[in-house]
């Protein structure tokens, strides 16, 4: 158990209001205080003066495709890479090989994190067995072993009734269910957003329907189970709108928005580039205007990044043939101060709420927060260095990223976990 | 965008600047004349490939007539006898042909922006002869010298393309080109295969499910395949389509009285349209099949020398 005293910071914690310059004073893995002139004899410091000084980062939709796809990602690459872009918790989905569809896997994971990773690993369980969307998984004993949520992501279940089962289960042990809201038969032989860019580029649309009528059935399995419910990767106006609406009734419902879908648009695909390849597609612009609009107005509880390693023998191909998604961990922080708060869309308060207190609640973990007796995990940032992102100097084991070679104001500059220093930038 | 061919390839009528159109059509006028069909030896010594990864006759027969009319080296490759079938990847295949130094690659590909992912991976020049569900600008530069062989400009032209629009790579390439000189086009086919977002490919689309409609006051009336293999679900019942969307003798009365029938092939009669309009006076089916080496041999000659 490490001690570190964070000094002279602008010290943000949603959780508590607290925002204002300060010390942060870790001792022994936990946070001991917060204030000024603090009695940290012996306590190694770190001179945050003119940075951000939040509580650790939480990124609660990645995928470390280990077990079984380690060509593309490790439990320990991706926690790097978590590391590196200033996030101290992970959330990796059962989409591994085997699916974590059992308490082996789950174990597994947890233990290999243990061993292996710098950050803290939460994994999710799968909703069904094989995530094939007809059995229930082992929830309960998956969730003795550590799953935090379940969900079968990007394969998402088509029958209602086992949805609403699978929310019942989840509502007694008090673990939200996670939706990758997708009908699979509205996106079949869809590779992008369907508007007017894939009928100009002859490429197979997925309509934002395909996501809407998950996110309505899904609203009203919630109100009918009582289920904590979560939309992953929200990414169209009209889902945003219908989560606003069920708050509103006041189900409990969250919902998470990646940076890809609020930085950028289907505009970009006309290079047939598929770095720009994922699910749910780059949307159009009303739908990433509504987005912000959504982040802004409290609507949405957390940036995820989806980050979706892929080995570039999988994306050097035909658009259509590629795999779907990218990786995220280390550009999420910049294109969050990118797009939201330097264009004055949101507070850098509200940014460091949608990284720490909102998955945090959303998952129920005991982390987002610098209140004393906390575990001491913190993330620092800046708002001024200038950098650029080059996708070979990546932590990841891939390089499927579109924004390599973009320029970023602000960044990451120290990850610590439990008290120690786990990633520094230079 | 906008941009010409020389050195660079063909890969889309989308960027083309009409300039760059106006100059491949009027050189191709020059090789469709007795003249200009002689052996020519303007691009002696160069070598190019053909390389198919979907079936074609025509389009490669064309492309490898207008390269030998050139006195260009041709080498003509189909993905079911080449290394795709061992499981090597497009790109990989494309650098391996690359390390040969041809010239330019002739390419046909059933995924759209193939050609132009590989764009950005090689140096070579990449011509385009149809990807997937995307484009098929020789196709679209051909249409229109074959139109202008019978009416004297696109400006101001009706001309309604009729049949399964949503997964045509005629249709869009020909939309680009005949928007950028002025025509007005209507596209006319089942809703299913008529993404109403077809509207805002370019200025002066119009879309219409009523086949009627669409052929009244045409100049030209453009069929296409029905391309059963690119769909998810019949868009209709089976034998509703010739009957709602199949050109026969009697809609002729509805189009301009010197109206032209054109069709990129190949035809299925009985389907898209009736063999009595497939063989009447009307239709220019086989000169858009001759002016397809015309045009072709004005590609590559702009393209290579």
């Amino acid at each position: 158990m490490k001690s570190i005293l964070i000094a002279g910071g602008r010290v943000i914690d949603p959780a508590s209001g607290t925002d204002r310059i300060a010390d942060v004073l870790i001792r022994d893995g936990r946070v001991e205080a917060i204030g000024l002139d603090l009695p940290a004899g012996g306590v190694n410091r770190f001179d945050a003066r003119g940075m951000i000084v939040g509580p650790g980062f939480i990124d609660m939709h990645v995928h470390l495709r280990e077990p079984g796809a380690e060509h593309a990602e490790t439990i320990e690459t991706g926690a790097k890479a978590a590391a590196a872009g200033g996030f101290t918790s992970i959330c990796p989905m059962p989409n591994t090989i085997p699916v974590n569809d059992s308490a082996l896997v789950t174990s597994y994971i947890v233990q290999r994190a243990r061993a292996v990773a710098k950050v803290n690993v939460f994994p999710i369980g799968a909703i069904t067995k094989g995530s094939l969307g007809e059995e229930l998984a082992a929830i309960g004993s998956m969730h003795a072993s550590g799953i935090v949520a379940i969900s079968d992501d990007g394969r998402p279940v088509m029958n209602s009734r086992v949805m609403r089962r699978a929310m019942e289960a989840a509502r007694e042990l008090n673990i939200p269910v996670i939706d990758h809201c997708e009908d699979l038969n509205l996106s079949a032989g869809g590779d992008m957003h369907e508007g007017s860019q894939s009928v100009r580029l002859g490429l197979g649309g997925i309509p934002s329907a395909a996501e809407d009528v998950m996110v309505a059935r899904d609203l009203l399995l919630a109100e009918q189970t009582g289920a904590r419910y979560h939309v992953a990767h929200l990414s169209t106006s009209r889902s945003a709108a219908m989560v606003a609406f069920a708050k509103s009734r006041g189900l409990k419902v969250t919902c998470e928005v990646t940076p890809h879908h609020f930085a950028i648009t289907d505009a970009e695909l006309g290079t047939y580039d598929s770095n720009y390849k994922m699910k749910p597609p780059l949307r159009a612009s009303e739908d990433r205007e509504a987005l912000i609009e959504a982040i802004a107005n409290g609507t949405i509880d957390a940036i995820a990044t989806d980050h979706a390693p892929h080995p570039g023998s999988e994306k050097m191909q035909e658009f259509e043939r590629c795999p779907f998604g990218i990786t995220g961990l280390e550009t999420a922080i910049g294109l969050t101060l990118a797009e939201l708060v330097h264009k004055q869309r949101i507070t850098v308060a509200r940014m460091v709420e949608l990284f720490t207190t909102g998955p945090a609640g959303v998952l129920s973990l005991d982390r987002g927060t610098l209140k004393p007796g906390a575990v001491g995990d913190v993330t620092i940032f800046d708002l001024t260095t200038e950098w650029t992102f080059d996708v070979q100097q990546s932590c990841s084991r891939s390089r499927n990223s579109p924004f390599h070679g973009r320029r970023f104001t602000g960044g990451p500059v120290a990850t610590i976990v439990a008290g120690e220093i786990v990633w520094k930038g230079d | 965008m906008a941009a010409g061919v020389r050195g660079r390839g063909l890969l889309d009528i989308e960027s083309l600047d009409r300039t760059e159109i106006e100059a491949i059509l009027e050189r191709a006028r020059y090789f469709q004349l007795s003249e200009g069909i002689k052996r020519s030896e303007v691009l002696r010594g160069k070598m190019i490939v053909n390389l198919f990864y979907e079936a074609s006759t025509r389009t490669r027969v064309s492309f490898e007539i207008a390269a030998k009319r050139l006195s260009a080296e041709t080498i003509s490759i189909t993905a079911q006898g080449s290394s795709a079938s061992k499981g090597e990847s497009l790109v990989d295949t494309l650098n391996t042909l690359g390390a040969m130094r041809p010239n330019a690659i002739v390419m046909r590909h059933s995924a759209s922006g193939a050609p132009h992912f590989l764009a950005r991976n090689l140096q070579i020049p990449i011509i385009n002869a149809g990807d997937g569900t995307h484009e098929h600008p020789t196709q679209a530069l051909l249409d229109a010298l074959t139109i202008l062989d019978r009416l004297p400009a696109l400006e101001g032209l009706r001309v309604a393309i009729i049949g399964d629009i949503a997964h045509s790579r005629v249709a869009r390439s020909n939309v680009h080109l005949l928007s950028r000189f002025g025509a007005s086009i209507v596209l006319c086919g089942p809703p299913s295969l008529l993404p109403r977002e077809l509207a805002q490919l370019a200025p002066g689309v119009e879309l219409t499910c009523d086949m009627r409609h669409a052929l009244r006051s045409a100049d030209v009336i453009m069929m296409l395949r029905v391309q059963l293999e690119r769909q998810h679900e019949a868009p209709m019942a089976a034998g509703e389509y010739f009957r709602f969307f199949g050109l026969r003798q009697e809609h002729m009365e509805l189009a301009k009285p010197d109206a032209i029938v054109m069709h990129p092939g190949p035809i299925n009669r009985g389907r898209e349209l009736s063999s009595e309009v497939a063989d009447s006076q009307r239709s220019v089916i086989l000169n858009q099949v001759e002016n397809g080496i015309a045009v072709r041999m004005a590609v590559l000659e702009r393209i290579l020398s």
